[in-house]
Formats: structure tokens, sequence, C-alpha cells
């Protein structure tokens, strides 16, 4: 040590009563209970967006399911004396160009479009955890196998997939083989998200002292691994209900969607309002805007429970 | 609090016409969270670095010590804010300076050298590529082949060999003690005033860490820049600085010169530190039985100590290792591998009731024994028995079986528990996965659990996350009691913990040793903690048992120029001890 060329510091002590000594490591049980899920329900309750998406999701899931609550106008009745007719008393939202009354053409859409959505993230959450688990959890030529598939499947655009799914098979058209060509194309997202999440959360020693303890893999898989990894996908597949919604309409405005036959579909709506777009601008509007409104719904929703289960993102609000 | 501030203003005030203080801190604070509801973390903390002093702020985690100079250099993390007190540097105050200002001051006046050498190096970079661009952004050199020149200067002044061919190497290839030589070489590239070294060791082996501490005294001392050490280690902090702060939840609660402080310790907390330290302890354990602990001590460790050890040569073997080897191939360019010898030719025998300690460095090949010995990798040649039953060739049942007699405790007590999983349910699982018992009986378990680690029952419907380390640790040691083991193999148990509840904690395993009569394999790299705990040592390296011998043996008359390093390496082994 070098020669002090400063002064010799005094010895201080803060007083006793000001600095009073606390037992060591005192347990404190008084607190809340938490973990993930609990800080995350916790969090979510206090925001107004949680309540704003989950009011329109309800809203949205109460329509598909009883629609004749909302209207009592038969969507399909079609009476051209009513042509591009614009609201009257029953008909808030007037008339489309086969004059069909537009408000119930939206409610009858609208179980189409959640079936669809709903649907697609099932499937996607479902494949894609198999698929992300065993990849992640066992690695290897399992990965190696898994994931060169999932590559490939994302190597081809959905909306193309899903043309050529929905063209084949143009004679059997319904909810399942639409959501079959978006979700059957979308899980390699969901099984990646899931398997860099479990990458890491493997390497965990709680992962290790199960195995020590003589859980089976399998086992240790689906109880400590797989719940400590699903956040980020819950995440993402909330975000992509929204996606599926929109790709719906999307295959349906492309006419290889349902069939506007037999199916009503947002979809079908706005595809067949565009040519009546200078003439009658709300009859592609008001389902646009259903649109809009639902996929907004599950959008927030999704941000909500990614800002919820991010304990960052809950530190610096 | 406000009379923490006048007295140590009193202190400046009666030094102050000698030298002007490099840095002066005075009733600083700090608060965390939303503007509404400020979470005070600091408060009012106040003290001076002369130019060319070593101070060491020492607290356990959460007592503020960190906070304290990140406030300095204004890097507190998220919604962390100066809310109160000024820090003058030089006279000037910079205490919430724009941030532009602070950027000239960070790196060329004040240097900082980070806790982590893991995370604080880029990845993607190269070390030289870092290192050249703390030179280029201090402004120290100019010119290509002046920053490299100085960066290679940098690198070998802290004490990296090659440094030139190393530049190009990045961080992964680098081992941590010189990660840690490459910052503190960042730290000190622009040689800086004050160098502010925030547990700059902690992630080192003992010896890697007497390396790096030595060469940075030697730097420091002949540029004459002030050192703020900042470490939960009282031996490092007492051997390494002239004067010491002691902080306590957020509050100063003593400071002074540093020899003075361990020899009379006057505020309760510090006298609770000094006699948990088992740095220190280590010195007090055997010398002479005789003299009682400190009064102030919670934990009779020394006791303990002496009650585990005519225990030697008890009972019958219960962990038997003869020529134990395990080779790993390393990939080696893009065909081809290379054999390493993560462990080679280790023989020993642990008696039931007994505690081995298997000590050594990062790479010396403990852990991959413990995890032989528990199964989770397989030997590549030699064999272990447990219990008198060879384990080579186990399979299915029988090695389920084997399970119950031997459970681990891991190192990382915020790892080893599942988050989603309460407590209740995670002591549970080890009788669920060998069905022991009925509901009502494993609920009745997991109770009797929770009190013998000396936990209260509510426990049982938390959460890990709402525990502290401590607690966490005893939830691992009551998870690998369950199944009514005879051996537990402790892998760093306590190596993560604050020495008041790393104190706590072998405390307790030396209870439940005693109660239960279990065996323990204790992997650890501190051997201070051995002398507490361990009957007999097993001292690795590189692979292979050096020396073997009860632990007074090791401690007393070391046969192996290795082991007399590593005790060497103790941090405040020389310094004597007066627990008043």
């Amino acid at each position: 040590m070098p020669e002090p060329k400063h002064p010799i510091p005094e010895h201080f002590v803060a007083p006793f009563d000001e600095t009073p000594v606390a037992a060591v490591d005192a347990v404190k049980i008084d607190e809340k209970k938490s973990n993930l899920w609990l800080d995350a329900w916790r969090d979510m309750r206090r925001r107004p967006m949680f309540w704003i998406s989950a009011l329109i999701i309800l809203v949205v899931l109460l329509v598909s399911l009883f629609p004749t609550l909302f209207t009592q106008v038969d969507p399909r009745a079609a009476d051209l004396e009513f042509t591009k007719a614009g609201p009257s008393d029953g008909h808030p939202l007037g008339f489309n160009n086969q004059g069909q009354d537009i408000y119930a053409r939206i409610i009858y859409g609208t179980s189409t479009s959640v079936s669809v959505g709903l649907v697609v993230i099932l499937m996607t959450f479902v494949i894609g955890t198999i698929m992300g688990a065993l990849a992640g959890y066992f690695g290897g030529f399992v990965d190696t196998v898994i994931s060169r598939v999932g590559d490939i499947f994302f190597s081809i655009p959905y909306i193309l997939a899903a043309v050529i799914v929905m063209t084949v098979f143009s004679e059997h058209r319904n909810v399942f083989v639409i959501s079959l060509a978006i979700g059957g194309f979308s899980w390699p997202v969901a099984a990646r998200i899931l398997r860099s999440e479990i990458l890491q959360v493997k390497n965990a020693d709680f992962v290790m002292a199960s195995e020590a303890l003589g859980l089976s893999r399998m086992k240790t898989l689906a109880r400590h691994v797989l719940p400590n990894s699903l956040a980020p996908l819950i995440v993402a597949t909330t975000l992509s209900l929204a996606a599926a919604i929109v790709a719906e309409s999307v295959l349906s405005f492309l006419g290889v969607g349902l069939p506007a036959k037999d199916f009503i579909s947002w979809g079908n709506d706005i595809s067949a309002a565009q040519r009546d777009l200078r003439t009658a601008p709300m009859t592609l509007i008001y389902p646009s805007l259903a649109l809009t409104i639902t996929v907004l719904g599950f959008v927030m929703l999704g941000e909500v429970v990614r800002d919820a289960l991010d304990p960052k993102a809950r530190a610096q609000r | 609090m406000n009379g923490t501030t006048q007295q140590n203003e009193e202190n400046t005030v009666q030094t102050d016409s000698a030298v002007q203080p490099l840095l002066s801190v005075r009733d600083l604070r700090v608060a965390f969270g939303k503007k509404k509801e400020p979470n005070e973390v600091l408060h009012g903390v106040g003290f001076d670095v002369y130019p060319g002093e070593t101070v060491a702020i020492v607290g356990e985690s959460g007592s503020g010590k960190s906070t304290t100079m990140h406030a300095v250099i204004n890097l507190l993390p998220g919604t962390g804010r100066i809310t109160g007190g000024s820090v003058l540097w030089k006279g000037r105050e910079i205490a919430n300076l724009p941030r532009r200002e602070m950027e000239q001051l960070r790196g060329r006046d004040i240097g900082l050298v980070p806790q982590d050498p893991m995370s604080n190096l880029n990845p993607v970079w190269s070390i030289g590529f870092q290192v050249e661009e703390a030179i280029r952004a201090n402004g120290v050199a100019s010119g290509r082949k002046e920053v490299k020149q100085r960066a290679v200067e940098v690198l070998e002044q802290a004490g990296l060999q090659n440094a030139a061919q190393r530049m190009k190497q990045y961080p992964h290839q680098f081992s941590g003690g010189m990660k840690q030589r490459a910052l503190i070489g960042i730290g000190l590239a622009a040689n800086p005033e004050l160098l502010i070294a925030d547990e700059p060791t902690s992630a080192l082996d003992v010896t890697v860490q007497r390396v790096v501490l030595d060469h940075l005294e030697k730097l420091t001392s002949e540029s004459g820049t002030a050192v703020v050490f900042i470490t939960h280690d009282l031996g490092l902090a007492a051997e390494r600085a002239e004067k010491l702060i002691v902080m306590y939840k957020g509050n100063i609660v003593e400071s002074g010169p540093s020899r003075e402080i361990l020899q009379h310790p006057q505020h309760p907390y510090t006298k609770r530190l000094v006699s948990a330290a088992p740095s220190l302890a280590s010195r007090r354990i055997g010398d002479d039985p005789s003299v009682p602990t400190a009064p102030t001590s919670t934990f009779d460790l020394a006791a303990l100590a002496e009650e585990t050890k005519p225990k030697v040569g008890k009972g019958e073997p219960m962990i038997e290792v003869s020529d134990l080897g395990k080779i790993y191939k390393l990939r080696k360019g893009n065909f081809g591998s290379e054999d390493f010898h993560a462990v080679s030719g280790a023989t020993f025998t642990v008696n039931r009731g007994e505690t081995m300690a298997l000590v050594g460095e990062s790479g010396s090949g403990k852990s991959t024994i413990a995890k032989m010995v528990l199964q989770l990798e397989k030997p590549s040649s030699g064999s272990i028995r447990i219990a008198g039953e060879e384990t080579a060739g186990l399979s299915g049942r029988k090695l389920f079986d084997l399970r119950r007699t031997l459970q681990p405790v891991f190192q990382d007590p915020y790892g080893s528990l599942d988050p989603l999983h309460n407590i209740g349910n995670t002591i549970m699982e080890p009788l669920k996965i060998h069905n022991v018992g009925d509901a009502a009986s494993r609920k009745a378990r997991v109770l009797e659990l929770l009190d013998q680690v000396a936990l209260p029952r509510e426990l049982a419907t938390r959460y890990p996350n709402e525990l502290s380390g401590g607690q966490r640790q005893r939830v691992a040691v009551a998870r690998g009691l369950a199944l009514k083991p005879d051996i537990l193999v402790l892998d760093e148990a306590v190596s993560a913990l604050d020495v008041l509840v790393q104190a706590q904690v072998l405390d307790l395993l030396a209870e439940l040793q005693r109660d239960l009569g279990l065996t323990y394999l204790f992997i650890t790299h501190d051997l201070a903690v051995v002398r507490l705990i361990a009957d007999r040592v097993c001292v690795m390296q590189q692979g292979r048992i050096v020396e073997q011998a009860t632990t007074d043996e090791v401690f007393e008359n070391p046969q192996q120029e290795y082991t007399r390093n590593l005790l060497a390496a103790i941090p405040g082994g020389s310094i004597e001890l007066g627990v008043s």
C-alpha cells in the first residue's frame, strides 16, 4: 500500500436506534401470494385496456354464439327493392347491393370470423407446442428434423399456401378447411418461439433436480419445463388470433375463402362491396369496421397479456 | 439518519483542511419506483474518498452498496433516481449532471469495473475491439495504430498474457479471470483518478481472485488511482482497503480504518457480520476451542464445527469412489475430436455421518464428480459404490430406487426451485415421484420438513419468488430430505448466499447431520466454508485429487503447493481478529 496522502479516516458508528438490526433472513408471510401467473393477473386487472379488450371480446363472443339476440332479420333475405338503400327503421345500417340487411349480415358473419380465429390459434398452439417442446427439450436428431420441417413450412408464404390449399379443396370449403389452410402454415413460428424458450429453461437447476429425483424426462418436460416456457407462446398466440381473423377475410376477399353462398363472412361482404365503393361506401365500411374492432380487441388483449407476463415491462410502467 | 450525516460532516470538517477529497458524498438519498410512492433505498449516505485511497463498501445484497456507487456515476437502473443530497467530484456537484457531461466524466475520470465478467463483455465483438472502443471513447489515444498499441498495453498491464494475440479473441474464448482482467483493463484504460470496482472478483476462483486483486492493487498504487471496492466479503475488504464502510439497509452503520473495524466492531450489525464471516472465523476455529464465540454471534459455528469433528471414520462407507474418470470429447476443428479428462483417477470414501468436502477451483472436476455420484452423468472409467452397491450399469427401477438414498442440493437458490410450483408441492414432489404415502401423510411430511429446516409452515402455499436466497436454499434442503435419504450431495449449496445467511444454512446443515446421521458430499470452491463443515477434504486440481486428508491436517499442514496457494488466497486470512 502506498504512503497515505490522505487523512486517516475516523471510526464512525451509526447510532444503534436509528439503524436497527433485524433478524437474519426473516420470513415475510404477510405479503400477497405471488408467482408469474398470479402477478400477471393482478397486473392485468388494474389496466383499463384489459377491461376494454375483454368487453369487446365478450360482446364478439356473445354475438357469434347467439346472433338471434342481436337481430331478428334474416341475413340472407334479399330484396332488390332495397338495393343500397340507406338506414331505415329496423335496419340501422341500411342495405347492400343485394338488398340484404348489412347489420344482420355483420352479426351473422361474426361467428365465422371468430370460429376461424379460434380454430386456427388452437391448432397453431397445439402443433407448435408439441413440435417446439420436443425439438427444444430433446435436441439433437429430433430437433434437426422438426426444425427443418418447420423451415420448409415457414419458407412458403402462408397466403400462397392457403390459396393453394383452398383451391385444392374447392369442393369442400368449410371453417375447418380454411383454418387448416391458415393454421397449417403458421405453426412453425409458434414452434420456434417455444423451442428457444425451452432451450433456456431446460438448463435450469430445478430441471436437473427433478431428474436427480428420478422423474422421467417426459414428465419433467410436462411438469416443469413446459409450464415455465409457455408465457411467450401464449402472448404470440393471443396476438396471432387477430391475424387469423384477418387472414380469413383476406382469403374470402380473394375469392378463395369460404363460399359466399354457404357462409356469411365479413371477408365475403367486403369483397362483394368493393364494386359499390363509390355509390354506397357504407356497404364496405360497416363490415370493415366490425373486423377492425374485433381485431383491435384481440390485439389489445395480446398486448396486455404480454406486458403482464414480462416483469421488466411491468416494472417500467 | 440525521445523526449519520452530522457526524460525517464533523469528520470532514476536521480533515478538510489537509487534502481536498476526490469524491465527497453527502446525505445521498436514492429512490426507486413511481414518483408518487417512491421506495427509498438509500437513506442519507455520506463519505469521502481521497486521492489514492482505497475504500471498501461492505454489505449484504440489498444493502445499497452498489446503488450508492451507481448513483455517484449516474448509472442507476430503471426508475432509480437521486432524491436528495449531493455528490461532489473535486468540489464540483455531479449529482443529476446532464448525461453528456456525465459521459465525459465516466471512463476518463471515474472508471468502472463491473460485477459480472460473464455478461459485461459484448459477446459479438472481439476483446480487442472492446478495449479499443473504450480507449477511443475516452480520448486517450487516437489513430489506429496508437489505439491498438494502447489496447495491447492496457491488457498486458491488466495481466493478460499474449495480449496481442488475445485481442482477436472473443469473450467466450476467455475464462472468467481473463474476462475480468480485460474489464479491469478497460476500466483503467484512461488512467482514471477513481476506479469503482463492483464485486470485481466475486465470480472468480480464490487464487485467480488473489492474482487479479494483487495486480489491481499494484496498478492503482503505481498510478495513484483511488479505488472504491464494493464487496460482500469482509475479509477481502479488510485486506485490500484502508477504509471500510459497512452498509446495512441503505444506511452506513459503521465506517473507519479497516483493521480497527474488524478488531473492534461497534455496531451490532458489524459485530454480527464479523463473527459470521467464514474467511475470518476459519482463523478462530480449532486455534483455541476454549475461547467462546462472540456474544453477538447468532450462530455458534465454531462449536458446531467442533462437535462434528470426532465423527471421522465413524460408520460404514456410504460413498466409495475408486479410480473414477470422466472423459469429454471436445470438438476440434471441423472434424475429429480431442479427449478432455474432466476427472481422472479419483478415489475417496465417505463414511456414514461424515462430511467430505471436494474443494477446487472452477474446472477442477469437482462438479463432474458430484454429477457422476448423483448418476446424472455416466463415468468413463472407475466405479462408484453407494451404500455398498455398485452403481455402474444400474438402470431403470434400481437406479430409481437408488435415488432415494441420494439427494442433491444445488448451487443456485434461484434456479433450483420451479417458480410455478408452490413450496409445499416442491417439497412434496420427491414423495409423489417415489409414491411414498398418501395425500394426507405427504402433507404431514411437508410440514415436518418445513419445521426441520426452520421455516414457518405457512410457507407451504407460497411461491419461490417470495423467498430470499437463504430461504430457498432451505426449501431445497427440505426437498432433498423428503425421502429420508442417507446422503446429501451439496453442490456449492451455500456459495451464492450472503455471509449471515450462509452461516445460518451451514448451521442448519450441521444440525441436521447431527440429528439424522446424514452423510454429506460437500462440493465447494470456498476453503473457508470447508473448515466450518467438513470432516475430511479432497483438494482437486485439473481433474485430479491432489490432496486428501482430514480438515485439520489440510489447514494446519498442507502437503501440496497447490493447497498452500489455495489457503493463502483466502482473503483476510492474515488479519488478526478481535471480536469484542
